[in-house]
């Protein structure tokens, strides 16, 4: 309906990968002369774009910044994956059946928090919150996994003081459990939000970020099923 | 402006932006999870199983791994090989390339530096290399 093949029927001269074509372009009779008239640097040939693809844009990259952020903690860990000083090693502790489950869950999670961004979409209250409520869960239900792990494995003489593959591992897995509970506040603070102010755009632009941040986790979470536990467990 | 008129009027899209019909939108997820719920059980499976040649192990994992990911962002983080999508892929594709300089290279130089390490008797060796 809007493709670039639409406009380039209207201004064949424009470039349709062009930034921010926002506003007024298509309503026509007002003279175009080219992008020189009028140009902002930045702004593209109409204004800039939607305040929600900025805030979109943005926090798609604090999101791949903080993957970066990861992928250190990631290197760290799989460079110290053979320091266990004579401790446990990864094949010796990880119980693949306990990860099977809290991946399932984080993949619900994230599954369901797509559906109550639907609902969103739709402005429908209840569904949203319906959804919002069992993203939460599912997400609840993950940490609650991960801290017995992490209990059990202390109460074993495992603790991150062990060896360095321990505080490695404790960092990375730990690092992501944190960030799983701030997107669970954050959720709470999303449902309360939604409640006592309706979709509004700024709320509509929260939940576009919110629901960026859980799927991001959740592929976060892939590498790491992957890396420590799959891998770990065959060596 | 209403959320109709910006869908005609944005050739931009934001990351994880919704499509405007419900049931297409639905049908997205439940194909995305589908198929990541396929790939995460092939993972385990290939983990757990003894019937595949071992060294093929690892780097089938990672190929699934990788699959995985790019099932979650084309189905849930909605990222596209469209016009719309040009900036949130360039930047994407950015964030890949330091991920991949920062693990390949720790991953390279400390193996180096393992690997010209002066000798050390057999104790500190245990602490400070011990491949399982």
């Amino acid at each position: 309906m809007s493709g670039p093949a639409t406009r380039a029927d209207h201004h064949p001269q424009h470039d349709p990968h062009k930034l921010g074509r926002a506003h007024g372009g298509g309503h026509g009779g007002h003279g175009h002369t080219g992008p020189d008239t009028k140009h902002t640097i930045g702004a593209g040939e109409h204004g800039p774009a939607s305040k929600r693809i900025i805030v979109g844009y943005g926090f798609w990259i604090f999101l791949l910044s903080d993957i970066i952020m990861f992928s250190a903690i990631f290197a760290t860990y799989a460079v110290l994956h053979g320091a266990t000083a004579g401790g446990p090693t990864s094949a010796q502790l990880f119980d693949l059946k306990n990860v099977a489950i809290e991946t399932g869950c984080l993949l619900i999670s994230s599954f369901i928090c797509g559906l109550a961004m639907i609902a969103a979409h739709e402005r429908n209250m209840l569904w949203t919150q319906i959804g919002l409520v069992f993203t939460g869960l599912f997400g609840f239900i993950f940490l609650v996994l991960e801290l017995k792990e992490f209990s059990e494995m202390i109460a074993e003489g495992a603790g991150p003081q062990r060896s360095a593959f321990l505080s490695s591992f404790f960092t990375l897995v730990g690092c992501h459990g944190l960030h799983v509970t701030v997107g669970l506040l954050w959720l709470g603070t999303m449902m309360a939000q939604i409640w006592a102010k309706g979709f509004t755009q700024p709320i509509q632009r929260r939940l576009l970020c919110f629901s960026l941040f859980w799927h991001a986790l959740d592929i976060i979470w892939v590498a790491l099923f992957t890396i420590v536990y799959l891998l770990g467990a065959g060596q | 402006m209403s959320s109709h008129e910006q869908d005609v009027f944005d050739d931009d899209l934001a990351p994880g932006d919704e499509h405007s019909q419900v049931l297409v939108g639905v049908r997205g997820y439940a194909v995305g999870l589908i198929l990541a719920t396929g790939l995460t059980a092939t993972s385990f499976w290939v983990a757990a199983t003894h019937s595949l040649w071992g060294p093929g192990v690892p780097i089938g994992l990672c190929v699934l791994a990788i699959a995985q990911m790019g099932i979650h962002l084309a189905f849930f983080l909605h990222i596209t090989t469209g016009p719309d999508n040009t900036n949130n892929v360039l930047a994407l594709a950015f964030g890949v390339l330091i991920v991949f300089l920062v693990v390949a290279g720790s991953l390279w130089i400390m193996a180096n530096m393992n690997g010209n390490m002066m000798p050390m008797p057999m104790n500190q060796m245990n602490l400070q290399m011990q491949h399982g």
